[in-house]
C-alpha cells in the first residue's frame, strides 16, 4: 500500500511475488490494475460481479407524480423521469415508496474477478467495469477468491497489492491482514499521505513496515521519514535508489528481479523481501 | 467554466499540473477532491479561512419503539443495519444515508442523526482560492465530502478539480459536471493501461477530455500512438527533468521557479478553453 499513488506498489509486489516461493498474488488495486502487465497470468476463470443495482422505471406504467425524484437522495432521477446510472447508488427507496410499482432494481454487472496462473504461483485479480462503483466489494471478493486459491494450493503466504488512497477500497485491502508494506516516496505529498495510510493501519490494527523508494530524490526527505518512523516505532525495512532500469523493465513486461538481477534496486527489494520475512515468521506465521 | 484534473494511474503529475496551471491564470478556485489523500494544499501553503466538519447522516433506532420486526435490516442494501430479537446494530461507516430504513420502519422508531466522516477546508493564497476535504481516518466513502467540496464551486470563477486516483466512484463523482477533463498520464505500460480505462470512463459520460503527457523520455512511444489513433489531443508534454522532481520533491511548484513553464500552463489552459467553446457551438 502506499497512501500517494505512483510510489513503487505494484514494481514490488511483482518482485515479491518472484522472490517467493509459492505466493498466491492478489492485484486488489481494482479500478486501475496494472500487476498482471509484470506478470502475465493466464485466465483460469472468470466470474461476473455484481457489486450494486439500478433503478429502473418501467415508463408505460410511471405516472410521473415526482415522488422518486422528491425521495432520492442521490439526485438521480430526472425531471423526465429517467435514471441517471452514475448517481444512483441502487439503494431501494424509489420502488418502495412508488405508488404504482413502476420501478425495479436490477442487479448491475460492475466488474468480473479472474483467477489465474502465473509463472510464479496463483494470482487473483479483477477489473471494475467502466463507470460502476463499490470497488471495495469486488477487493473483498478478489480477497475471498486468493484465500481460496491459497488453500487448494496449500500456499501461507498471500500478497496484495493495494490502491492508492485510504477509503474503502484500500480498508477492503487492509482488515485482517498480517503486515502493511507502505511504499512511500521523499516528496512532500509522500510524507504527508505515508502519515494518513500509517494511521489507517493502526486503526485496524495491522503491522505496519515502511520502504523509501527512490529515496536519492531528496535526501533530507528520506532522513525525515525514517527519523519519524523512529519516532513512532514503525519499522523501516529499506531504502530503493532511483533508476530508471525500473521503467525499462516495466517497458519490457518483466520485474526488475527478472530484468536486472544486479541492479542495486532489485539487490535492496530482496534485503526488504528477507528482512519481512524474518520479522514477521518470528510473530506468527502467515495467513 | 469548470475543469477537472484525472489520470487512472496514481503519482502521474496531476495535483503538479493542477497547481501549476491555477498558478499561471487568473481569478482561479483550486478545488482539491482527492480527500483520501489531499496534496495540493502542500504545495500551495494557504491560510485557512474556514474549517467545517462534513457529516452524513446515518439512522438512529429508539430501543423503546423498535418491535425487532427486521424490516429495515431487510431493505438495507449496504447490510449497515443488523437485528436480533433483542438488538439492533448500526454500521454507521456501511451507511450510504438513503434513508429508506426509516421509510419502512412501521413503529417510526428510526430517526436520522449526523455522523461526521470529515472535514472541509478553505483559505487562499494570494489571490487563488482553495478548498479541500479531508476524510477522517477508517472512514470508508470519499463521496460525501467530495460532494461537500464540489458544492463550493462558483462557476463565474476558472474552477480547477484536482481528481483522486483510479476510475471509480470518487473519480465519477469529482469529474461529473466538469467542462473539460485533462488527463495526466506518463509514457510507461501502466500510465498507458490506466489512461486508456478512464478514456472509456468518459467517454460513456460523455466529457471532452485531453491529455497531458508528463515525465516525457522515459518509458516507451506507446502513448503517443494510442492518442493519434484515438484522436485525442496531447494538450502538454512535461518532461522528465530532475530539478522539476526535485522541486516537487521540496513542494514547490515548478512554474514558480521555471518561469518559462507558467506561460506553457497558460496555453494549456487557454486550448482547454478553446476545445470547450468549440463543443458549445
Amino acid at each position: 500500500m502506499s497512501g500517494k499513488g505512483g510510489t513503487g506498489k505494484t514494481t514490488i509486489t511483482a518482485s515479491f511475488a518472484v522472490l517467493a516461493e509459492n505466493a498466491v498474488v492478489a492485484d486488489c488495486d481494482v479500478d486501475a490494475p496494472d500487476l498482471h502487465m509484470l506478470l502475465h497470468p493466464s485466465i483460469i476463470k472468470t466470474q461476473e460481479f455484481s457489486g450494486s443495482k439500478l433503478a429502473v422505471i418501467d415508463k408505460t406504467k410511471c405516472i410521473e407524480c415526482g415522488l422518486c425524484r422528491e425521495k432520492c437522495r442521490f439526485d438521480a432521477i430526472t425531471e423526465n423521469f429517467e435514471v441517471e446510472p452514475l448517481a444512483c447508488e441502487g439503494c431501494g427507496v424509489c420502488p418502495m415508496i412508488c405508488p404504482v410499482n413502476a420501478i425495479t432494481l436490477i442487479e448491475r454487472i460492475s466488474g468480473h474477478v479472474y483467477t489465474s496462473k502465473t509463472e510464479y504461483g496463483y494470482m487473483a485479480h479483477a477489473l471494475l467495469s467502466s463507470g460502476e462503483s463499490n470497488s471495495g466489494k469486488l477487493v473483498t471478493l478478489v480477497r475471498q477468491d486468493a484465500k481460496i486459491l491459497a488453500e487448494e494450493k496449500h500456499s501461507d503466504l498471500i500478497l496484495i497489492d493495494g490502491s492508492p488512497g485510504i477509503g474503502c477500497p484500500v480498508i477492503a485491502s487492509v482488515t485482517g491482514v498480517d503486515a502493511g508494506l507502505v511504499v512511500t516516496e521523499p516528496t512532500i505529498s509522500g510524507i504527508h499521505d505515508l502519515e494518513r495510510v500509517l494511521q489507517l493501519l493502526d486503526h485496524f490494527n495491522v503491522t505496519p513496515f515502511v520502504c523509501v523508494n527512490m529515496y536519492d530524490i531528496n535526501m533530507d526527505n528520506t532522513e525525515k521519514i525514517e527519523s519519524f518512523c523512529r519516532e513512532n516505532s514503525v519499522e523501516v525495512v529499506g531504502r530503493i535508489p532511483f533508476n530508471s532500469k525500473v521503467t525499462e523493465a516495466m517497458v519490457n513486461g518483466k520485474t526488475i528481479i527478472e530484468y536486472s538481477p544486479k541492479s542495486a534496486v532489485a539487490k535492496e527489494i530482496e534485503v526488504i523481501w528477507e528482512k519481512i520475512f524474518i520479522l514477521m515468521s518470528g510473530k506468527q506465521s502467515f495467513k | 467554466m469548470i475543469v477537472s484534473v484525472a489520470s487512472g494511474k496514481g503519482g502521474t503529475g496531476k495535483t503538479s499540473v493542477a497547481v501549476n496551471m491555477a498558478l499561471s491564470i487568473g481569478n482561479v478556485q483550486l478545488l482539491d477532491c482527492d480527500v483520501e489523500e489531499p496534496n495540493a494544499y502542500l504545495l500551495l501553503h494557504p491560510e485557512i479561512k474556514r474549517v467545517e466538519p462534513v457529516y452524513i447522516i446515518v439512522p438512529v433506532v429508539s430501543e423503546k419503539l423498535c418491535d425487532h420486526c427486521g424490516k429495515c435490516a431487510e431493505f438495507c442494501q449496504y447490510n449497515a443495519i443488523f437485528v436480533s430479537s433483542e438488538k439492533v446494530l448500526i454500521f454507521p461507516e456501511l451507511c450510504h444515508s438513503c434513508g429508506g430504513c426509516s421509510l419502512v420502519c412501521h413503529k417510526k422508531a428510526i430517526n436520522e442523526e449526523k455522523h461526521r466522516i470529515g472535514t472541509l477546508k478553505r483559505g487562499s493564497s494570494g489571490d487563488l482560492e482553495i478548498v479541500y476535504g479531508e476524510l477522517e481516518i477508517g472512514e470508508p466513502m470519499a463521496v460525501p465530502v467530495i460532494k461537500e467540496v464540489k458544492r463550493r464551486i462558483e462557476s463565474s470563477k476558472n474552477v480547477i478539480l484536482d481528481s483522486p486516483p483510479g476510475t471509480s466512484c470518487p473519480v465519477i463523482e469529482t469529474v461529473r459536471g466538469s467542462d473539460f477533463c485533462v488527463l495526466v498520464t506518463e509514457p510507461t505500460p501502466f500510465g498507458l493501461h490506466d489512461l486508456k480505462i478512464m478514456v472509456q470512463v468518459l467517454e460513456d459520460m460523455r466529457m471532452p477530455f485531453g491529455v497531458v503527457i508528463n515525465r516525457v523520455g522515459i518509458g516507451d512511444k506507446k502513448v503517443y500512438e494510442y492518442c493519434k489513433d484515438k484522436g485525442v489531443p496531447i494538450l502538454l508534454e512535461i518532461p522528465f527533468q530532475r530539478r522539476i522532481a526535485e522541486l516537487y520533491s521540496r513542494g514547490i511548484p515548478f512554474s514558480l521557479e521555471m518561469r518559462e513553464w507558467k506561460e506553457k500552463f497558460q496555453t494549456l489552459f487557454n486550448e482547454v478553453r478553446e476545445l470547450v467553446g468549440k463543443r458549445g457551438n
